[in-house]
């Protein structure tokens, strides 16, 4: 292990390349000159390039395709079928990546421990109900919930009789296939080697863990494949994502919903089975956008094939779905709390190292999340969080002690990242309120929220003003509490903001996600109403807890977004009379965009409030620096 | 922040340079390197015995803050009070100069005299030295709290200097120098692991090392802004200043002796007048003035190449509180491109964050209109105002010359 983490230093330069560049021809490919498959080699294209994909490097360190695959493992000669595929104009070169490694492994991919499918895990992201700030944690129909809990004991075992009968049997394996086998050898030569045994490690333990389950087609080979990336990626301890195994055959968690190629084969392998939406706007096409209300049913007739995911990670998922989990920080903490249990439950498997066997895990887990619904950049940092220190457990812990430790872990991090820091916030916010002040907010954020109703029970005499949007109307919500609790509010849709900035001294707003570059990665609206506030000089601070701060730099609000189900601004519910677009929904020539987040210009921002203390919005690449290391929050 | 200063700048030449001013010559005899000996000297000198004969009253009129009269002791500010005081205080000089010649070598013999030591005595005695910023002054008063502790271990020591901080900090609250100065001297003696690994005897006496380096760092700071200002200040370009600044004057006064041919233009600094003052000083040395009344910013703005302001802190957005009027030269100088240079030492950087005008803490001063003014008539008497960072191109600092943007680093490295 060591040996191969030192070569892979040497060989694999850490480097950073931002913007367009050429990068040096690669010696792996000699096939025809293709400038998309000649930059595939290098390393850091992918996530730097905003060009190559908008895709965003940490998410996809999420995925089990984010892994790093040691240049070893690349192998030069190619197959025919590369050279085929190369020269389809791909924006990604994921493809041929794949391809070629594939290929290379023909030799082996006979063996039946290969097969799996990785459809399951496959990443076709549903466009949930809006995501809101607000934190709603509602739970499910009741009758749904009892269903998960009467079948939680039943799926367990399911999943090993779950055949292939799902999928028809392949003939021929699949790369991906052929892919896990090569992991799974290499995973049981290092747990060999780890544990010192003397086995004649390489192909027999592969191949008598493979024995053991010949037929069964998906599920655990392919954690098996994940663990052992995961684990390799991870050993290897950088924060780079390295280009070679993103190539694996999960869609990237920001995949290029534009690329026909992609969506069929993501589709094929989603769990989540989406209908995409029709006429989607052109500048969004990368996004994924789908048919709403068709999945939970779906879903829930899936439930016994579901095997690899946990059932409260499940019902985390559906509650995302059915919109009843919103809200940055109750999306993460409803995560955290249902890894928290998954992990609980675990079990490592024969032959296998808690380390990898969890990561794979989770990977699914995460993976089943994202086609529920995006997620969102706090989630990914959480969920960093977590893998790291999974990858970091000692190995002289047993199971038991291992589980007990990343149970505390996550109860930590949902404790000081989410619930202390909101505390922090709130007392770093309500400082900045005065008596007299006119407080202005967009939407329903619960950091808001809190500051609202703490400086109340301070006592300070202020008026709040809610400013609300079509369609999600949160911010009523947000209303209701607040006159619940005798705050004086007025409630405004945004088409007034720019009449009532005027009474305005404060705005403050909620924020899925800080950038380094200052933006704030927000609900849609608080970019129009931070610009407005601006103009009319009133001081825009944002709260944000530090755990969302993102090192990524993003200018627009086009290349990393989510879309929302466009008939929620197409129809208004509960007024038949407004009919007009009636009929023309599925017209060729109407594109409807239901934007679920926007990002807003450092500029307009004043503050920004953390657990950190208030800080101007260029001090957050500083932040981010000294106490986000490894991209892990410390 | 204070361990990468930029005091390398320094030649050893320069370290002499520093003019001994005529009072702290005159009160104590030492040469002014020795300022960091172990007590401070024990200057009667009267010009604030009126104010501040109470140390634990500093503010007997509360229309005054205790902000604006240190400003007024230390800048000289040119009202007829402040005439009436300076001539009463010159008789005093002789047998105050005495009194602490006589008094130093009491307290350095019984450095454990703990029991009637008082920081705010120390504070004050080190703040009657003209040239000796308020900071710094705190900053030498809590090295002596270190001094003449009694405390036995670690932790009693550190909320020894915590209490003594504290009640520095609340002896003015409107100062932000003194309460940012507090704040980083407890961060920079207190903040290292290798303390906790150390007897205590060795640890205080390490503590002493970090206090004494710590003032001389923070004296050194104004010589280390005017030998960076230097590249900024080009032949032949006309500088607008504001108020009176003793950082500003020593850039002023570098880069006159480093035969720069430059005018300034001093605004007037009403009410309390303290361009006037600069002037004067500017006038010694033979730079071209000219003296504007405060409101002529604007129409003389085409003619200014640059504007130089101090400050009286530097806060968290990047931003500074300066003395009134520097808020509407910045946005003149904003709206006719012509840049904005702030000198301020590092220890004036303060974890504040004004979001407008009004959120701080207002320092009020009397306003002389020369007329009775009808007592219905409001007066604003707030002494400074807050410039934001836009407005702003950069910040002269010991540190270096940064951006508004780089202080909020500096600050999170230090604090967090």
């Amino acid at each position: 292990m060591d040996s191969r983490r030192a070569s892979r230093t040497v060989s694999d330069p850490k480097i950073r390349q931002v913007g367009f560049f050429a990068p040096p021809p690669d010696r792996t490919f000699s096939g025809p000159p293709d400038p998309i498959s000649t930059s595939t080699p290098n390393p850091a294209t992918t996530t730097t390039t905003a060009a190559n994909s908008p895709s965003s490097p940490p998410i996809s360190d999420l995925s089990p395709t984010g892994n790093s695959l040691p240049p070893v493992m690349i192998p030069p000669p190619r197959h025919s079928s590369d050279t085929t595929h190369r020269l389809v104009p791909s924006p990604l070169r994921r493809d041929t990546l794949s391809l070629t490694v594939g290929s290379n492994n023909n030799n082996i991919s006979s063996s039946p421990s290969g097969g799996f499918d990785l459809t399951a895990v496959k990443a076709s992201s549903v466009p949930a109900s809006g995501l809101t700030t607000v934190s709603v944690l509602k739970t499910l129909p009741p009758g749904f919930t009892e269903t998960i809990v009467e079948k939680v004991g039943g799926s367990v075992e399911m999943q090993n009789d779950l055949p292939a009968n799902s999928k028809p049997l392949k003939e021929r394996t699949s790369k991906a296939e052929r892919r896990a086998l090569q992991e799974a050898q290499r995973a049981a030569k290092a747990a060999a080697k780890a544990e010192g045994s003397k086995l004649p490690a390489t192909t027999s333990g592969a191949a008598a863990s493979a024995n053991v389950k010949p037929a069964k087609a998906t599920k655990p080979s392919s954690q098996k494949n994940d663990s052992a990336t995961v684990a390799s990626s991870e050993k290897k301890g950088g924060d780079r994502p390295p280009e070679k195994d993103r190539k694996k055959d999960a869609p990237h968690p920001r995949m290029q919903y534009d690329d026909k190629s992609r969506v069929e084969k993501a589709k094929r392998r989603a769990v989540v089975k989406q209908t995409e939406a029709r006429n989607r706007v052109e500048l969004f096409r990368h996004l994924p956008q789908y048919e709403h209300g068709t999945q939970l049913p779906d879903l829930e007739s899936k439930f016994f094939q579901l095997d690899p995911v946990h059932p409260v990670v499940y019902k985390v998922g559906l509650q995302y779905i059915s919109g009843d989990i919103s809200g940055g920080n109750a999306r993460c903490i409803a995560m955290l709390q249902a890894f928290q249990e998954a992990i609980k439950d675990y079990s490592t498997p024969d032959e296998k190292t808690v380390t990898r066997d969890l990561t794979a895990k989770i990977n699914s887990y995460v993976s089943f999340l994202n086609e529920c619904r995006p997620l969102s950049i706090s989630m990914g940092n959480a969920i960093r969080f977590l893998k790291n220190r999974i990858a970091k457990l000692p190995l002289t812990l047993s199971e038991s002690e291992a589980k007990a430790f990343l149970q505390s872990d996550i109860e930590q991090f949902i404790n000081e990242k989410i619930i202390l820091a909101d505390k922090v916030i709130v007392k770093h916010a309500v400082t900045k309120i005065r008596d007299g002040d006119v407080l202005l907010t967009y939407g329903s954020s619960s950091a808001v929220e809190m500051i609202l109703l703490h400086a109340h029970e301070l006592g300070k005499q202020f008026r709040v003003v809610i400013v609300d949007s079509r369609p999600k109307l949160e911010g009523q919500l947000l209303l209701r509490r607040l006159v619940g609790k005798g705050l004086s509010c007025t409630y405004a849709n945004i088409n007034a903001v720019s009449y009532i900035m005027h009474e305005v001294t404060r705005v403050f707003l909620g924020a899925s996600s800080v950038l380094s570059n200052g933006t704030v990665y927000s609900r849609v609206g608080t970019a129009c109403v931070a610009m407005v506030a601006h103009e009319f000089r009133v001081p825009v601070l944002v709260c944000c807890e530090a755990y969302k701060f993102h090192e990524r730099v993003q200018l627009d609000s086009i290349c990393s977004n989510e879309l929302g189900d466009p008939d929620a601004i197409s129809k208004v519910p509960g007024r038949e009379d407004i009919n007009y677009l009636d009929g023309c929904t599925n017209s060729e020539n109407l594109q409807l965009l239901n934007l679920i987040y926007d990002a807003t210009p450092s500029d307009y921002v004043s503050m920004i409030v953390t657990d950190y203390g208030m800080v101007p919005p260029t001090s957050v690449p500083v932040i981010v620096r000294e106490y986000c290391r490894d991209q892990v929050w410390i | 922040m204070w361990w990468r200063s930029a005091s390398f700048i320094l030649d050893q030449r320069h370290l002499q340079e520093d003019p001994p001013n005529d009072i702290a010559s005159s009160s104590s005899k030492q040469p002014p390197d020795t300022l960091s000996s172990l007590s401070p000297p024990q200057t009667q000198n009267s010009t604030f015995m009126a104010t501040a004969a109470d140390p634990f009253n500093p503010i007997p009129n509360p229309k005054i803050s205790a902000y604006y009269q240190t400003r007024a002791a230390h800048t000289a500010v040119v009202t007829s009070d402040w005439l009436a005081q300076a001539q009463a205080a010159v008789g005093h000089h002789p047998d105050d100069a005495q009194a602490a010649q006589t008094h130093q070598p009491l307290l350095a013999a019984s450095p454990s005299s703990g029991k009637s030591f008082c920081v705010i005595n120390e504070f004050n005695n080190w703040r009657k030295q003209p040239d000796l910023a308020e900071a710094v002054a705190a900053i030498r008063a809590l090295a002596a709290v270190i001094r003449a502790s009694e405390a036995t271990t670690m932790m009693e020591l550190e909320i020894e200097l915590k209490k003594a901080s504290d009640s520095l900090k609340s002896w003015d609250t409107t100062s932000i120098s003194l309460t940012a100065g507090c704040d980083l001297f407890m961060r920079y003696v207190t903040r290292t692991s290798a303390l906790e690994y150390e007897d205590f005897n060795s640890a205080r006496s390490r503590l002493i090392e970090r206090a004494e380096k710590f003032g001389e760092i923070s004296c050194k700071a104004r010589r280390i802004i005017a030998m960076l200002s230097q590249d900024f200040i080009f032949d032949g370009c006309t500088i607008l200043v504001h108020g009176f600044s003793r950082v500003v004057l020593e850039v002023l006064k570098t880069a006159a002796q480093n035969k720069k041919l430059f005018r300034v233009f001093c605004t007037e600094g009403r009410p309390d007048r303290t361009g006037l003052r600069l002037s004067n000083e500017l006038a010694k040395l033979d730079v071209p003035v000219k003296l504007l009344i405060d409101s002529a910013v604007a129409y003389t703005m085409d003619e200014v190449d640059m504007v130089f302001v101090g400050a009286d802190g530097v806060v968290e957005s990047g931003g500074i509180i300066n003395m009134m009027g520097t808020y509407q030269i910045a946005l003149v100088a904003h709206s006719m491109n012509k840049p904005v240079y702030v000198a301020a030492e590092s220890y004036k950087f303060a974890r504040l964050y004004p979001l407008d005008q009004k959120d701080m803490a207002p320092a009020l001063r009397p306003i002389d209109f020369g007329v009775p003014i009808p007592s219905k008539v409001e007066v604003e008497r707030s002494a400074r105002d807050y410039t934001p960072p836009q407005y702003l191109t950069l910040l002269f600092t010991d540190l270096g010359v940064l951006t508004p943007s780089v202080v909020s680093d500096e600050l999170i490295q230090l604090y967090l």
